[in-house]
């Protein structure tokens, strides 16, 4: 039985990219992409969630989500100069989990912000959206259970989104691992549901992190992820990234 | 719950192969036994495994989250039998899921239970006889199938595990690796598994997995593997 746990391994057994990489750096031009700083300090979330989870699931998790793409970027960068049809293939997954870790976490920090600053004031903070919001479900709380009722059900490790699926079109839509939210929709805000987001505080007690996520959600962020366009919002998310 | 329902569900047949299902007496009829999932003892105390695993995490770990697989294995076990008796054979299938993640859930905790040690006892070392001749033809040597291991818990993404697994037509041994609870079945036995979720490390080793997909193996209870080994 064969097994290719890790695509380094598989890469290095199937093509000299890895090897030849070096030398080729200079003729490369593609974008590096680096960790984005946190709009406030690591403590400043607490009581709900705690400075330690924040400081290691920023320069710990995101930063290798950051590693991890860019290193991935440079081998795919080699196999398309290459005409390496096959190692191109076969990074597609690393692609798309480090990318999806690093467009869900950049989304994530600035759709978070420290309890009682004005852009954590539901509805004031988001007079459209919540709007749409007691449209769509009847009211802020049962919208509220709804979602921690799709956040709870996710099995393993994954996201919960509010997104915007059509002009007045608001959907919960979760995703496992990270899958990021890169097709029609637009996210409007996510909660990371891996359990690094929440062991060090909550333990196992995950329903308590989701009720308590609530008061530092930035509804501003959301307001304004919910007026853009399509095409703005993701204009915005590569200025993040 | 049906003797149907046992016979076409990989995740309950594990379960019950694992002697983890036990039969309530009183609910027993004539023509099946209607069992319930039991959160199984551990052989050793939770304090046991450190400084390797540390006792809290241990205790989480089996206590509260293998504790959620068995409650939530059992819900969906009900939800089942009460939708067949209605024929309604629709919502039966809808529950499938939660039977897969929570019976998978139940089915790979009671292995890796069984397949950890202290290390001051059976834990720990390297295996022998005809388990250690195997992995010497499958991997080259034992230090080889370690690192493709530890390579293949490094490279999940998301919630899962690693395991040991015999193909049981050819004999051979492979490492398998499954998202989330899913069980390892169908052609393959699994012989010895490492739970690569973070809540089996995060505690104690925050983002360094590595160190303890490093650590773990001063825990693996070779006598454990060897026996399924032989029994595959």
């Amino acid at each position: 039985m064969v097994n290719f746990g890790n695509i380094w391994q598989y890469l290095a057994v199937q093509s000299p990219l890895q090897a030849t990489f070096s030398g080729n750096s200079t003729t490369m031009n593609i974008k590096t992409y680096s960790l984005p700083e946190l709009p406030y300090a690591y403590d400043a979330l607490e009581p709900h969630i705690s400075g330690q989870i924040m400081k290691l699931h920023h320069s710990g998790h995101h930063q290798a989500y950051v590693t991890n793409l860019n290193k991935a970027l440079k081998v795919h960068a080699s196999a398309l100069s290459a005409g390496d049809i096959a190692a191109q293939v076969a990074l597609q997954p690393v692609i798309k989990f480090n990318a999806g870790g690093h467009i869900n976490h950049a989304l994530f920090w600035t759709n978070l912000a420290p309890a009682g600053t004005p852009e954590t004031l539901f509805p004031d903070a988001a007079p459209t959206l919540s709007a749409e919001i007691d449209k769509t479900w009847g009211s802020f709380d049962k919208f509220k259970e709804a979602f921690a009722k799709e956040l709870l059900g996710i099995q393993g490790s994954g996201w919960g989104w509010l997104v915007k699926a059509g002009p007045s079109s608001l959907r919960i839509v979760t995703a496992k691992d990270q899958d990021p939210i890169v097709g029609g929709e637009v996210p409007i805000f996510g909660v990371d549901m891996w359990e690094h987001a929440y062991y060090l505080q909550y333990l196992n007690g995950k329903a308590k992190y989701v009720d308590s996520i609530w008061n530092v959600i930035n509804w501003k962020t959301a307001e304004s992820r919910f007026q853009a366009g399509h095409g703005d919002f993701f204009a915005d998310l590569k200025s993040l990234l | 719950m049906s003797s149907v329902l046992l016979r076409t569900t990989p995740a309950v047949r594990g379960a019950l192969r694992a002697g983890a299902l036990r039969p309530a007496a009183a609910a027993a009829s004539t023509s099946f036994v209607r069992g319930k999932a039991t959160l199984p003892d551990l052989q050793y105390d939770y304090g046991a495994l450190e400084p390797y695993i540390s006792g809290k995490i241990m205790e989480l770990h089996h206590k509260k989250h293998h504790q959620t697989y068995v409650t939530g294995l059992n819900t969906a076990l009900e939800t089942i039998g009460e939708a067949e008796s209605k024929g309604d054979f629709t919502k039966a299938a809808t529950v499938a899921p939660l039977l897969n993640f929570h019976g998978g859930g139940h089915l790979n905790h009671t292995l890796f239970w069984e397949n950890l040690a202290p290390a001051s006892r059976e834990g720990g070392g390297q295996p022998d006889g005809a388990l250690l001749k195997s992995i010497n033809e499958d991997f080259g040597s034992f230090d080889t199938f370690r690192k493709q291991m530890n390579t293949a818990l490094a490279g999940i993404q998301g919630s899962g595990w690693a395991w040991l697994a015999k193909d049981k037509q050819s004999g051979t041994l492979g490492i398998i690796t499954r998202a989330n609870q899913d069980p390892v079945s169908g052609p393959y036995a699994p012989l010895m598994g490492i739970d690569a979720w973070e809540h089996a490390y995060y505690l104690q080793y925050e983002n360094r997995k590595a160190e303890y997909f490093d650590a773990i193996w001063n825990v693996i209870n070779w006598k454990t593997v060897a026996s399924r080994f032989e029994k595959a």
